[in-house]
C-alpha cells in the first residue's frame, strides 16, 4: 500500500511541474514537453487508482489502465498536431519578418 | 527493498521532469524528456501495468521525442527572443507557489481516498469469459469500452488530417521532409537491414499475443511504425506523399472496419459494437489487425509531419 502511494505523490509532483513549465517556458515546443509531463502525472494518478482497485484476481483494475493506454496515444496525436502548428506558425512569422525580398517566391 | 527501489525510481522520475522544465536549453529538455519517459515506463511496470509501460516507452516517450527533435531542427535557432521579456523573479516565485499548491492539494486528495477503493475489476472478471480474450485490458479496449477505442482511432486520423492541413492544397502531393539530412551513415543502414525483420516479427507478435498477455494493437503498431521510420532514416524506403491512394486506403481500413462491425452489431448482437455470439474472437482479431495497420501508418505520417519541400530524395 505504501509503495503505491509513493507513485501517486510522484504523479501529483509531475502535475505541478508540468503546469509550471506550461506557464513559465517561453518556447512553444518547450511548453508542449511540459504539457506531456503534466499529462504523465495525471496518467500516474490513474495508475494509482487502478492499482488500488486491484481485485477479482487482477493485480490492478483494468478499466483505468485501458483508459491510460488510450490517453497516451491521444496525447501523442495532440503533441504531433500542436508541434506541426508551432512549426507552421514560426515559418509564417519568419515570412512576415523578411517578406520584402522573398514576397513572390511562394505562389 | 522494493519500497526503497520505488522511492528511488520516483525521485529519479521527478528529477528528470524538473530538468525538462527548469532548463532553458530546448535540446537538453528533449534529452531529459526521453530519460523521463523511460523511467516512467519502469514506474508503470512497478504498478503492474506492463501494457501501459509498453505504450509509454514506444509512443509517449520515443515517438514524442522524435516529433519534437524534428521540429527543433526545422525552426530557427534563436526562437523569437525579441518578443516580450523573460519572466521576473517574483513571477517565477508566484507561479512556483501556485503550482506547488496544486501538487499539495492533489496529494492531499490522493492520500485521503475512500479506503475500500471503488473498483470495476469484479465486473470485468465476471464478463471476461464472454469476450474469449485472456488479457483483461484487451477485453476492456475491444469489448467493454470499445466505443473509446473506435473514437481513438478516429482521433489519431483527425490529428493526421490536421497536420496535413498545415500546407496549402497544391503542396499536398509533396513528400514529407527527410528524417535525416544527406546520405544515411553506414551503421544506420546496417541497423535498418538487421533490426527491421526482428522488429516486424516482434510488432506482429505483440498484436497477436495482446489478446492473452500484455501487448496489443497500439504497442504493436508503435513498434511497426518505428521500424518503418528506421527504414526511411536509412534511405531504404521513401516516405509516401499524403495524396498516395494506397496510403489513404490503409489509413482508413481500421476505423472503417471497426465502425462497420459496430453498425453490424445492431442487427447481429442487438447493440452498437456488439459482437456476434460465437464469433467474438475472430471478429476482434480482424478488427485488431486492421486497426494496427491504420494506426502504425498514422503514427509514421504524424512523425514525418506535414509535406515539406519538393526534394523527394
Amino acid at each position: 500500500m505504501i509503495g503505491w502511494t509513493i507513485f501517486a505523490l510522484a504523479g501529483a509532483g509531475l502535475v505541478g511541474l508540468g503546469l509550471y513549465g506550461v506557464i513559465m517556458r517561453e518556447n512553444a515546443l518547450h511548453r508542449i514537453l511540459a504539457f506531456n509531463i503534466l499529462g504523465g502525472g495525471i496518467f500516474l494518478v490513474f495508475g494509482f487508482a487502478a492499482r488500488r482497485g486491484a481485485g477479482a484476481g487482477f493485480t490492478a483494475d483494468p478499466v483505468p489502465q485501458a483508459l491510460v493506454i488510450t490517453g497516451v496515444v491521444v496525447a501523442f496525436s495532440a503533441t504531433a498536431l500542436a508541434t506541426a502548428i508551432v512549426v507552421r506558425l514560426t515559418a509564417a512569422q519568419a515570412e512576415e519578418r523578411d517578406d520584402a525580398p522573398h514576397a513572390k517566391d511562394d505562389g | 527493498m522494493n519500497v526503497a527501489f520505488d522511492a528511488i525510481l520516483c525521485v529519479l522520475v521527478v528529477l528528470a521532469a524538473i530538468r525538462v522544465v527548469a532548463t532553458t536549453d530546448l535540446r537538453a529538455a528533449v534529452s531529459s524528456f526521453l530519460a523521463y519517459g523511460m523511467l516512467l515506463a519502469l514506474v508503470w511496470v512497478r504498478l503492474e501495468s506492463v501494457d501501459i509501460a509498453l505504450t509509454e516507452v514506444a509512443v509517449g516517450s520515443g515517438l514524442t521525442t522524435i516529433v519534437i527533435l524534428r521540429a527543433i531542427s526545422r525552426m530557427p535557432l534563436a526562437p523569437s527572443s525579441s518578443t516580450g521579456s523573460s519572466p521576473t523573479r517574483s513571477a517565477q516565485v508566484a507561479v512556483g507557489v501556485m503550482c506547488a499548491m496544486v501538487t499539495l492539494g492533489l496529494s492531499g486528495v490522493l492520500l485521503t481516498l475512500p479506503d475500500p477503493a471503488p473498483s470495476i475489476a469484479p465486473y470485468v472478471a465476471q464478463n471476461m469469459p464472454a469476450t474469449a480474450l485472456g488479457n483483461p485490458i484487451a477485453g476492456v479496449l475491444m469489448v467493454f469500452r470499445a466505443m473509446d477505442t473506435v473514437l481513438e482511432t478516429v482521433v489519431v486520423l483527425l490529428a493526421l488530417i490536421g497536420v496535413w492541413a498545415m500546407v496549402p492544397q497544391h503542396r499536398l502531393a509533396e513528400v514529407p521532409g527527410p528524417l535525416a539530412p544527406g546520405r544515411a551513415p553506414e551503421p544506420v543502414v546496417f541497423l535498418a537491414r538487421a533490426l527491421v525483420p526482428f522488429g516486424l516479427l516482434f510488432g506482429a507478435y505483440q498484436v497477436w499475443a495482446g489478446a492473452d498477455v500484455p501487448g496489443g494493437k497500439f504497442q504493436g503498431a508503435a513498434v511497426l511504425a518505428s521500424m518503418g521510420l528506421l527504414l526511411m532514416m536509412a534511405g531504404v524506403i521513401t516516405a509516401p506523399a499524403a495524396t498516395n491512394v494506397r496510403l489513404r486506403a490503409l489509413l482508413l481500413v481500421g476505423p472503417i472496419l471497426f465502425l462497420a462491425v459496430g453498425v453490424a452489431g445492431w442487427s447481429l448482437a442487438g447493440a452498437f459494437l456488439g459482437y456476434p455470439a460465437g464469433l467474438e474472437k475472430p471478429v476482434i482479431i480482424a478488427v485488431e489487425i486492421a486497426s494496427t495497420i491504420s494506426i502504425a501508418l498514422a503514427l509514421v505520417m504524424l512523425v514525418l509531419g506535414p509535406p515539406a519541400g519538393s526534394a523527394s530524395s
